[in-house]
């Protein structure tokens, strides 16, 4: 039952921007507090984070390279985000990360001399459209006998890791020491973007960011401003409100799931095509399970999302420069990375940082 | 005279383009009954919600015993002695009622909790008070008044002295607020306060020692139930001379709208909860099913708005077979539903006014062509919809979860309404309103069967049951029991036949209904 429960205000500007406050306060105070344990182990934080700094965004080639670090999350956390929006908790993005990569190394062989325009496009509706394939059967699983996601998605996600490991060492593989597919032909590649964007130097950034933002800018449109988004929302919100608005809350459940699966099989289409060029067991760095952190701090705000992916993309481009100069071991980028998301879980803490336990925020009781 | 339990002194609380509270005063006497009454959207949630601690002030003092005080939390409010019942409930309902009572207060023994002693405190208190309620009940099986006596119950056992109930008796039948009020008056006699908002007025008449009237957040008027009358209380509300005349022409029926033939549906525990039920309505008439709570409306409404399966029997619209429709279809068929619970199935809190107001026509024209929003002739029509309903928002922007109660429900009436349903489905459409607002919706209800409309009707208010009702099909047990043309039956003659006349339930009710008219009277 309804009852007076804490609520983000939405109402004011002011509100609005304190709603924006919470996940950048989250953000300082896990710097400040690794800055603590970076000082207990006897590290200077200062120099530390300068490093970091450099290493992200210090010149073209870093900035590219936190650009190519963001661009899985970003699919990924746009993932994790619209499932969110709709009520579900989709944990098995990595599944359907796998899947997409799949295709794309599957595709782009098969795809060999056909103009490169065409095999971008192919590739990534193909890989879209079995991610969300992916997805598909642990949707219907939740709509019909009502197996919650969490479970359902994430056995998919042992059955899609395991189904790559088994082709990359077997039937995908090709000939060489190491279990890999064959490298794709260029055709069937993203262009790299210092292609366009001389600055980036020679940064392995590709097309796939621009992809991405593109398609975050798309995402909210469609959760703002289509029945579609609308009908996903209203059902993340209030499933017995939605059915007595006519709302199909088991299609909704299925075509939101299904979004998300496609845009988490986006996420390795675009590793393949535009980082490794061929698949192998390793290739995704768990970002189907960092995109969750993603749309936790994101606050499944698709605009959210990429500035999440780019800040959780320069914390993982500058660990290296940290190591280096800072000689502050890389692993501490775990641990900020571990203290946002429970910052931003703990979202309660900023709030009472922001504003000392104000209680304005009561979902109206009577 | 003593010094007040709670003083509260230029009390002051803004919202975001809303002044809810503006300096208001206000005392509490040990053992004393203060009615809270006010138009929607008058502030009198927001300034118990104050007292509460679910709310900070932004001006004025609240004085506890004499001593100033800042409520931190509700919590902090239960130290002070302080409870406090919404009108949505806040019980597990999965746990029993001694559970819920000692949740976050349990009775501890060598760590663990100390079932026995709770079981014991609970049976104490409530005998003490008169709350008769058993206390390994599953809350989820309570009916509503006695989910309500829980609540109270829960309060009680913190210790509170000062109660405060908001809205308590709309979710009630007229049995069950004679009840409350029972317990309500054995609570004053122990010395315990009562803060108590409604919008009945004969409630206020009947049980307040003291009445205090708001609007616009300000306090208008204080006074004391022998000093006035309804129409009195009514003015001191509006600010105007009130009369309630609901203008009720004789039906002219029309073609049938609707036509149930031997329908029966299952409740959530598999049981047959509506047993063979046989109606029709036609257009331009107003059908009401009177009935006690829990005796198949629900499931009723349920089956007709497609949103429960039918197990049997059928159902037309207008010529349309909607027996296994969906409520998609039920809607496009020409069908409106006002839900009982607006906060469960008629809203959805976190959107706003504008979203809320497309609900269920959101892809339709004007508000959708291929699957793209309009929000220009949403927030057109929405704001319409606003000024038609006095619907009380500083915008069409804010979240339905910012209206007061109220308003909450103009908002889906509106929408309801405002789709121009060929059937509408009615249940509890006036709850939460205030006296001006149920005039309002009386009458929009009646314009639409003069329209040639069929309305179907399901109230625990009898009086607007007789207000409204060109028939009225008495419910009991899932089976129509009896019907009456308008103005044929009494109430009492009503009351007699939803508490199952003719079963073997007969003389029991019959002692029942005549010792609780007994009671109101004198
Ligand atoms: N959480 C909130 N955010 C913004 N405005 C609010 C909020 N709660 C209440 N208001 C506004 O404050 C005013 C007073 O609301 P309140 O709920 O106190 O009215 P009420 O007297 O209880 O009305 P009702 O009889 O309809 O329940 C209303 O205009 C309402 O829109
Ligand atoms: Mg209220």
């Amino acid at each position: 039952m309804a009852g007076p429960t804490v609520k983000p205000p939405r109402v004011a500007t002011g509100a609005l921007l304190r709603e924006f406050m919470v996940p950048v306060v989250s953000v300082a105070i896990a710097i400040l507090i690794s800055s603590v344990i970076i000082l207990l182990a006897g590290f200077d934080p200062i120099a530390a984070f300068a490093a970091m700094l450099k290493g992200s965004f210090g010149g073209g080639r870093q900035i590219g390279e936190t650009m190519l670090r963001a661009t899985p999350l970003m699919f990924t956390g746009l993932a994790v985000a619209y499932g969110f929006r709709a009520g579900l908790f989709n944990i098995g993005a990595e599944g359907q990360l796998f899947m997409g990569g799949l295709s794309a190394a599957f595709l782009g062989i098969a795809l060999a001399g056909m103009p490169r325009p065409l095999n971008i496009v192919l590739m990534i509706v193909a890989g879209a459209a079995i991610g969300a394939a992916w997805a598909f059967i642990p949707a219907l699983l939740k709509a019909k006998v009502g197996a919650h996601e969490v479970i359902t998605t994430m056995m998919f996600t042992f059955i899609g890791r395991y189904l790559v490991s088994w082709l990359v060492t077997g039937p995908l593989r090709a000939d060489g020491q190491i279990p890999q597919t064959e490298r794709l032909p260029v055709e069937s590649t993203l262009p790299r973007m210092h292609e366009v964007l001389p600055f980036l130097a020679q940064s392995r950034a590709h097309l796939g960011f621009v992809v991405g933002v593109l398609l975050a800018l798309f995402i909210w449109w469609v959760l703002k401003y289509t029945s579609l988004g609308y009908e996903s929302r209203a059902v993340g919100f209030n499933p017995w409100a939605s059915e007595t608005g006519g709302i199909s809350v088991p299609a909704t459940t299925i075509k939101a799931l299904c979004i998300s699966g496609a845009l988490a099989g986006l996420a390795g289409v675009t590793e393949v095509m535009g980082v490794h060029l061929r698949l192998f067991d390793q290739f995704s760095a768990g970002f189907g399970f960092t995109g969750i952190a993603v749309a936790l701090l994101a606050k499944n705000n698709p605009i959210g999302v990429i500035a999440a992916a780019i800040l959780f993309g320069a914390l993982s481009a500058g660990a290296g420069t940290m190591q280096l100069e800072a000689e502050v071991p890389a692993k501490v980028i775990f641990i900020i990375q571990a203290l946002i998301i429970f910052l931003v879980a703990a979202e309660q803490l900023a709030r009472w940082v922001i504003r000392k336990g104000g209680r304005q925020e009561v979902e109206h009781a009577g | 005279m003593a010094t007040p339990l709670i003083e509260l002194r230029e009390v002051t609380k803004r919202f975001p383009g809303v002044l809810a509270n503006d300096r208001v005063s206000l005392s509490l006497h040990p053992g004393e009954i203060v009615a809270l009454l006010g138009e929607n959207g008058a502030g009198k949630s927001t300034l118990m919600n104050v007292v509460y601690g679910l709310l900070d002030a932004d001006g004025g003092e609240i004085l506890v015993d004499g001593s100033p005080m800042h409520i931190r939390s509700p919590r902090h409010a239960i130290d002070l002695g302080i409870g406090m019942v919404h009108q949505h409930f806040m019980l597990v309902p999965p746990l029993t009622v001694t559970e819920n009572i000692v949740l976050g207060n349990e009775p501890t023994r060598a760590g663990a909790i100390d079932f026995r002693a709770a079981r014991e405190a609970v049976r104490e208190i409530s005998r003490r008070y008169g709350l008769a309620v058993d206390p390994d009940a599953v809350v989820r099986d309570l009916p509503v008044g006695t989910q309500q006596r829980v609540e109270i119950l829960k309060a009680l056992y913190r210790g509170a002295r000062v109660l405060i109930l908001d809205e308590p008796t709309a979710v009630l039948t007229p049995q069950e607020v004679r009840e409350l009020f029972a317990v309500v008056r054995s609570l004053v006699a122990e010395g315990l306060s009562v803060v108590f908002i409604t919008h009945k007025l004969e409630e206020v008449m009947s049980v307040a020692d003291r009445v205090v009237v708001m609007r616009d957040g300000r306090v208008v008027g204080e006074t004391r139930p022998a000093d006035t009358d309804t129409a009195g209380l009514a003015r001191m509300m509006v600010g105007r001379e009130v009369i309630f005349r609901v203008e009720k022409k004789p039906a002219t029926c029309g073609d049938t709208v609707l036509e149930i033939d031997d329908l029966h549906v299952l409740d959530e525990r598999k049981l047959e909860a509506v047993r063979g039920v046989s109606f029709s309505i036609c257009a331009g008439e107003v059908v009401a099913l009177a009935g006690v709570s829990g005796n198949g409306q629900t499931e009723l409404v349920e089956a007709l708005t497609g949103l429960r399966k039918v197990k049997s029997g059928s159902m037309r619209l207008k010529g349309t077979d909607i027996t296994h429709a969906h409520a998609r279809e039920t809607i496009e068929a020409g069908l409106s539903h006002v839900p009982e619970d607006r906060h469960r199935r008629g809203l959805v809190l976190e959107f706003d006014l504008m979203e809320n107001t497309i609900l269920g026509d959101h892809r339709l024209k004007p508000f959708a062509s291929h699957g793209v929003l309009d929000f220009r002739s949403i927030a057109e029509v929405t704001r319409r919809r606003i000024a038609d309903y006095d619907v009380r928002t500083p915008s069409e922007k804010v979240k339905a979860s910012a209206l007061s109660g109220g308003n909450q429900q103009k908002l889906v009436l509106a929408r309801e309404l405002g789709r121009d349903p060929d059937l509408l489905v009615a249940a509890q459409p006036t709850r939460g309103l205030d006296v001006g607002a149920i005039e309002f919706v009386h009458n929009q209800i009646l314009a639409e069967r003069d329209r040639g409309k069929a309305v179907l009707l399901i109230s625990l208010e009898l009086e607007e049951v007789q207000t409204l009702a060109d028939r009225i099909l008495v419910i009991f047990e899932g089976r129509i029991v009896r019907e009456f043309a308008a103005g044929e039956a009494s109430d009492e003659e009503l009351g007699y036949y939803m508490t199952g006349a003719g079963g073997d339930k007969l003389a029991e009710t019959i002692e029942e209904v005549g010792a609780d008219d007994g009671r109101t009277d004198g």
